[in-house]
């Protein structure tokens, strides 16, 4: 083809030799400097753009631009075969070649540029050829699988992971069980995997020998040469240095008693790393550590990891209007790659790639699809509702779990769909009608006035508004701006919101009714397990059940010497770096009884002043009880006149009248 | 939230005879035998809005206060200011299963359609037969889904004779609107 030469003669600037690459970057003004080099010349050449200085991301963007330039320039590079490469690789790439996803091909060249022109790179997006610890490849890539440990299959899977960003979320879900790679992909990963075997295992005794390392190293970052730290400080930071601190930091609190440094406590060495990951991913101080803190060193990273690549774009079929085999087929002649999202919903459809915008294919506009993460299928399906269900959703913006949970119930029963946001209500609304749930209500009230409205549900969901730290993939500005207060207002909010669900839920309404889901996109402790705590202790009459969700690492029964309910393994939590869903805590409670009357409601202590005037706060339910002594529930005289004084206080007040001053007058008029 | 005047009940159901002819009448027929047995309603709320909705549900809707009801069942569409009533996209699943005259258009002419051109006589795959002119008409595409509606610019026969950029069917809604006309379409007040 045409098109193939004119690529052919463009894709010089492989085999052209560093000097030239010096040369491009002391134009743009970057240090060049030996250990960056190989890499930054590699992406540079991938890119074949000059933009050196760029963040981890955008290099991985490059990179990624790169590859969708097609195999034209690839296929050539190959042929020309640009470096001193080993035979074998050599033999294994025109195999490759013939494979037509590019990116395996593409990566494998990358690593092979790599390992011939520098295996001395403190370089961790390769670090098979690196310094580091081999067993630092587990935490890199294969986050799923921190205890697995077989060496050989992991490393592999590492390279091939590593270099591409979408090939790595293809990976990761693997493991995950998400969705299963193609066959195709497979049998390329295999390949490499035989053919790497031998290069690996060098790789692995260079880090043998490297072992003693990190005592250097940890010198470096903890000494206390403060100048050399604060001019240091000022510069932008070393980000290949960074990384490599972090990596070799995690080995060594990993195994603390053997690898750390003479005269160094466990704390020194976390700070230290909290620092770097608050300077390599850019999270504040007191994020990091929040986040850091839910998990073991290696975990953490493997999160903070997670929480850079975007999380696989899931769609769900609309059961009220097709079926998921027949969606499927539709998008797939209109050129969309897609797979079952994994044995665990029968409605969700993961989207690996497509060349048409999802958001706008007639399909969608008709109604057969919405675009949902995987992450938020699991409150709807713990929530289960059933045919002819009242179910109630607290929070229901966009609609993707409304709809959801109408598509459950086949359109019975009803919805009481709930949104405080009436420009967020404008979404819903249209994604009911476009999904044609017709048994949806939307109103618009502050959620913790219910049960006020209405109440007697048989099925609650509160996907309660959250600090989002579980979707920081999808929302980077979470890592800076969620500061302490955030973390006592938000988990005070849905403390209101848990109660006021749990008050507007009927135990007794019908067999099998009673539940109530809660949910957050978050990680952190303050606003899962502290929540439903506070809920089992409040409200007796409310115990956890299983989620019946069949994956999820349970709930936390004792954080950092806090002792939670030890039914509170029956929660789930959900992590990117573990099932590469977002972030997410689904937790479900079965009420089993009345609310007593004296138990403090939801919506005290959001507005003290008028929530004393509103009475009735006791759910239906419980009406039922205090019906059979008297028909109002009882009169208090007194109460009634203190509460009537307050309220015309209140009035008085709201007028802009000082109501002590009035009462002054009317006494001295006595 | 109000049941339908005598004239505001007139004035939609001649609007909505258009598109479903003489079965307009099963949209309001009970749903089974039962003496007390569910049926769908008309209801007029916030905004001058009907939305078509099981009179359960719509009793259950009693208990939220005006300004907080947004929306319940399916918007079918407004009225508007000078009495005439105005159908929305929304009302598609309502009057599809009861169409009376289809149009079906081809793949190529479904894009077009959903972003807010007319039906030309080139885009389309089969046509009901003796469709007049000035008639109300369901949009499918070829797979029966159904994506809009509009009204005949021709009738059938006529429409035979047209030459391909000959516009077959004015659009009235598609499915389009709902990413377009969001705002207009949901008014949250």
């Amino acid at each position: 083809m045409g098109v193939g030469r004119r690529m052919k003669k463009q894709a010089a600037p492989e085999p052209l030799s560093e000097a030239h690459y010096a040369k491009l970057k002391r134009k743009a003004g970057i240090p060049v400097e030996a250990i960056e080099e190989p890499q930054k010349k590699r992406k540079m050449g991938k890119a074949s753009a000059t933009t050196g200085n760029s963040t981890p991301v955008s290099k991985r963007r490059e990179r990624k631009a790169a590859l969708k330039n097609g195999n034209g320039v690839k296929g050539s590079d190959k042929t020309k075969g640009p470096k001193e490469l080993p035979a074998h690789r050599q033999g294994k790439k025109a195999a490759a070649a013939k494979v037509p996803a590019p990116e395996g091909s593409d990566d494998e060249e990358m690593d092979d540029e790599f390992a011939g022109s520098d295996l001395e790179a403190g370089n961790s997006d390769e670090a098979p050829n690196g310094t580091l610890g081999d067993d630092f490849l587990g935490s890199d890539n294969d986050d799923d699988d921190s205890v697995f440990d077989s060496d050989e299959e992991g490393r592999a899977r590492a390279i091939f992971s590593e270099d591409e960003d979408e090939s790595d979320g293809e990976e990761k879900l693997t493991a995950a069980n998400m969705a299963g790679l193609s066959a195709k992909l497979d049998r390329q990963m295999e390949e490499e995997a035989a053919a790497d075997e031998a290069e690996l295992k060098e790789a692995a005794l260079q880090t043998n020998i490297a072992g003693d390392k990190p005592k250097v190293l940890e010198d470096d970052d903890d000494d206390d040469d403060d100048l050399a730290a604060k001019t240091k400080a000022m510069l932008a930071p070393d980000l290949q240095l960074l990384r490599t601190r972090i990596t070799e930091n995690i080995r060594v609190l990993d195994d603390f008693a053997n690898l750390h440094q003479e005269g160094r406590s466990r704390a020194e060495y976390t700070a230290q790393l909290l620092k770097d990951v608050c300077a390599y991913y850019g999270y504040s101080d007191y994020l990091a550590e929040k986040l850091y803190n839910l998990f073991t060193p290696r975990e953490a990273f493997a999160f903070f990891e997670a929480n850079e690549s975007a999380r696989p774009v899931v769609i769900r079929t609309n059961t009220l209007r097709t079926n998921r085999r027949e969606l499927a087929q539709a998008l797939i002649n209109r050129g969309v790659t897609l797979e079952p999202v994994g044995k665990w919903s029968k409605v969700g459809l993961q989207v690996f790639e497509t060349s048409v915008p999802l958001g706008a294919t007639p399909e969608y506009l008709a109604g057969h699809y919405i675009l949902q993460a995987a992450s938020s299928f699991l409150p709807c399906m713990a929530l289960d509702p059933q045919e002819n269900d009242r179910v109630l959703d607290m929070a229901a913006a966009p609609g993707g779990k409304t709809t959801y949970l109408a598509a459950m119930m086949k359109n019975t029963g009803f919805i009481m769909a709930n949104d405080p946001n009436r420009a967020r209500s404008k979404g819903l609304i249209g994604n009911v009608h476009r999904l044609g749930a017709s048994n949806v209500i939307v109103s618009n009230y502050d959620a913790r006035e219910f049960p006020k409205p209405m109440g007697g549900f048989d099925r609650v969901l509160l996907d309660a508004p959250c600090s989002g730290t579980g979707v920081i993939a999808k929302d980077p500005s979470v890592k800076t701006n969620k500061t302490q207060l955030d973390f006592m207002q938000l988990p005070h909010l849905q403390k209101q919101l848990l109660l006021a669900a749990i008050d507007s839920v009927s135990h007794n309404n019908k067999p099998g009714g009673g539940y109530i889901v809660y949910s957050t996109c978050s990680v952190t402790v303050e606003e899962n397990e502290e929540v439903v705590q506070y809920a089992l202790r409040k409200r007796p009459n409310v115990k956890l059940v299983d989620t019946t969700i069949p994956f999820g690492k349970e709930g936390f029964t004792s954080y950092r010497g806090k002792k939670f309910d030890a039914s509170m393994n029956l929660t789930r939590r959900y992590y990117p770096h573990t099932y590469n869903v977002d972030g997410f805590f689904v937790a479900k409670f079965h009420k089993t009884g009345p609310t007593p009357p004296k138990a403090p409601t939801g919506s005290r202590g959001g507005r003290q002043d008028e929530d004393n005037v509103i009475i009735d706060k006791t759910p239906i339910a419980a009406d039922e009880e205090e019906a059979a002594k008297d028909d109002f529930g009882g009169w208090d005289e007194d109460e009634d006149e203190e509460i009537m004084e307050k309220g015309k206080r209140n009035a008085m007040r709201r007028r802009g009248i000082d109501p002590r001053s009035t009462s002054k007058t009317k006494k001295a008029d006595k | 939230m109000r049941p339908l005047t005598e004239q505001e009940t007139q004035t939609l159901f001649k609007k909505l005879a258009d598109y479903t002819g003489p079965s307009l009448k099963n949209l309001i027929a009970p749903l089974d035998n039962t003496p007390n047995a569910d049926r769908y309603v008309f209801r007029l709320s916030g905004q001058n809005r009907v939305y078509y909705v099981l009179l359960s549900l719509a009793n259950i809707a009693t208990s939220i206060s005006r300004d907080k009801l947004l929306s319940l069942g399916v918007c079918i569409g407004k009225f508007t200011k000078t009495g005439k009533f105005r159908m929305h996209i929304t009302a598609l699943p309502v009057i599809a299963p009861h169409a009376r005259h289809k149009i079906w258009i081809r793949p190529n002419g479904v894009m077009p359609f959903l972003y807010g051109s007319n039906v030309v006589k080139a885009h389309v795959g089969r046509y009901s037969e003796d469709c007049p002119e000035h008639q109300g008409v369901v949009v499918y595409s070829m797979e029966d889904t159904p994506l809009g509606f509009g009204v005949t610019a021709r009738s059938t026969i006529e429409a035979r004779r047209l030459d391909p950029t000959g516009i077959v069917c004015f659009r009235q809604a598609d499915c389009g609107e709902y990413l377009r006309d969001e705002d207009a379409l949901f008014s949250t007040g």
